[in-house]
């Protein structure tokens, strides 16, 4: 009982170090990996934290599975709350690669509470995948 | 038997009683007075800005666009004026199930109170500015029925319209130049907007509910409130689930929802939104267009405006505030009373076109009570303020 105690506690500790060492801020920390495993992708958004009902931008970071960062690649991104069988209320699109496996999202806006699903697909070298994002506002 | 059967029968309406009793309230949660807060009219903020209208916030404007929407002479018949449809007393609506101009409108008057912070007009989002939305009426032939040229006349011969006109956007075209006809005519609208921004929602006897409930003052909360209007705001923000759509200070998302409402017999049901977004693209008023005064373009909510099958027969969330005074509801004004509304919610019919997002709620009747209860809190008299302005 203690040992299982003393590993939760490691984990907590673990994840808290990991998240202060993140920006404080656990959704820019986290990466996601594409279906295939060939990129990974992480996002930091410019209004911090996301609030329902505002539109801004975002900045995608994809790498490939060693961690490279992926330039010139192809970017679509769509979304949606699978429980409500909606979709986001805008089209967001990729606007401009930034250079070093970044690219900038325009027109994001989520305008419900609860549990988003962003569907992007990458294509880069002739190669694509997609990539399953999950957020909780 | 019969005295059996007697006991029987009372057993049962004791029981059937104790089941379909109100619900009393429940204590409110940290996360609860969280949700109460992200409702409450105190967090609405600032109108945001209208770069799209360079005299948005000019009060000689502001009172231009007044006395503009008060002059019956915009309308072809002379004698209407858009407060015809937009009548304070009733929140700047009607109180018909469509507009009634010189013909009959397409749908039912939606209110101007707060409608600055929406990045969509109409039902169907069909304008993206208070400006665009404003030209609207005066060339629909079932509303003012007249056009942009009759409007820049009227100004030109008003010497009174005429100076301010001067003052704030420089001389009048000349009729035969089609494009500064265009410019005059957007003029006129903002000017028109730049009064109904300062149309604003006041607090309301929920606000000073969530303000109480803040402080934890306990005798406040139960002077402003009944156990029935308590229990009305727990299922609101609760199982009820109104505030997927209906959320922030002014609850509403501004967004498109298709919530199933039904035609009226034998009318073709409404595409709304579908249709919205391809007529606000189009539209030369638009934040993107030619008479815009955003010269950076900064038109994110119509640059990235989707559509879609989703969005067939999807509709405006309107917001809940002063609904009472803003019966018929729906789209076209299709459900008379509040508590239908609730009804439809909570049966969630399929949709006539497209389907609809909400999902049966198996609500008990007491409950639906108790949210109507609630709805009516959110209801506020027009502040000293507006009623000079008027």
């Amino acid at each position: 009982m203690a040992v299982a105690v003393a590993v939760v506690k490691a984990r907590y500790l673990l994840t808290a170090t990991l998240c202060v060492l993140l920006h404080q801020n656990v959704a820019a920390g986290d990466a996601w990996e594409s279906n295939r495993g060939l990129f990974i992708v992480s996002y930091e958004s410019a209004l911090q934290p996301i609030e329902i009902n505002r539109i801004h931008n975002w900045q995608l970071h994809i790498a490939n599975a060693g961690g490279d960062p992926v330039t010139s690649a192809d970017v679509e991104v769509v979304g949606g709350m699978p429980l409500h069988n909606h979709g986001l209320p805008t089209r967001p699109l990729v606007t401009e690669e930034l250079g070093d496996g970044n690219y900038r999202l325009e027109g994001m806006r989520f305008h419900m509470a609860g549990d988003w699903e962003l569907t992007i697909t990458i294509v880069a070298d002739g190669k694509t995948d997609v990539v399953i994002v999950t957020l909780a506002l | 038997m019969k005295r059996f059967l007697l006991v029987l029968a009372m057993v049962g309406v004791i029981v059937a009683g104790w089941l379909y009793r109100p619900l009393a309230p429940e204590p409110w949660t940290d996360s609860d007075i969280e949700i109460l807060q992200s409702l409450w009219i105190g967090n609405l903020g600032p109108v945001p800005p209208d770069p799209s209208n360079v005299v948005a916030d000019d009060p000689r404007a502001a009172d231009f666009g007044r006395r503009l929407l008060f002059d019956g002479r915009l309308s072809a018949s002379g004698a209407l004026a858009g407060l015809a449809c937009a009548q304070p007393e009733r929140r700047f609506t009607d109180g018909l199930q469509k507009g009634q101009a010189i013909g009959t409108a397409r749908r039912n008057t939606p209110s101007i109170v707060g409608v600055a912070y929406s990045p969509w007009m109409y039902w169907d989002g069909r304008r993206d500015s208070q400006w665009s939305q404003a030209l609207s009426p005066i060339e629909d032939a079932n509303e003012h029925g007249t056009d942009r040229w009759h409007v820049v006349r009227v100004i030109s011969e008003d010497p009174s319209y005429n100076e301010t006109y001067k003052k704030l956007f420089g001389d009048l075209p000349d009729l035969a130049d089609e494009e500064a006809v265009n410019a005059a005519f957007s003029n006129i609208g903002k000017s028109i907007a730049a009064f109904e921004r300062t149309i604003l929602p006041s607090p309301s006897p929920f606000d000073d509910y969530v303000a109480a409930v803040v402080a934890n003052d306990v005798a406040s909360q139960k002077e402003l409130f009944s156990d029935d209007e308590v229990v009305g705001l727990q299922l609101f923000v609760g199982k009820a689930n109104c505030t997927q759509c209906h959320n922030g200070p002014l609850l509403t998302n501004h967004e498109f929802h298709n919530t199933g409402v039904i035609s009226f017999p034998g009318e073709v049901p409404d595409k709304g939104r579908v249709i919205g977004v391809r007529e606000v693209k189009n539209n030369i008023f638009n934040c993107d267009g030619p008479y815009s005064d955003d010269l950076g373009r900064n038109c994110a909510e119509l640059e990235f405006a989707r559509t879609g099958p989703e969005l067939i027969g999807a509709f405006r969330t309107p917001s809940l505030r002063n609904l009472e005074n803003t019966a018929p509801f729906m789209h076209k004004g299709q459900i008379a009373s509040l508590i239908e509304v609730l009804q439809h919610y909570n049966q969630a019919p399929l949709a006539m076109i497209g389907h609809n997002e909400a999902k049966q709620l198996g609500l008990r009747d007491s409950e639906l009570r108790q949210l109507e209860a609630f709805l009516h809190t959110l209801s506020a008299p027009l502040t000293a303020d507006q009623q000079r302005r008027l």
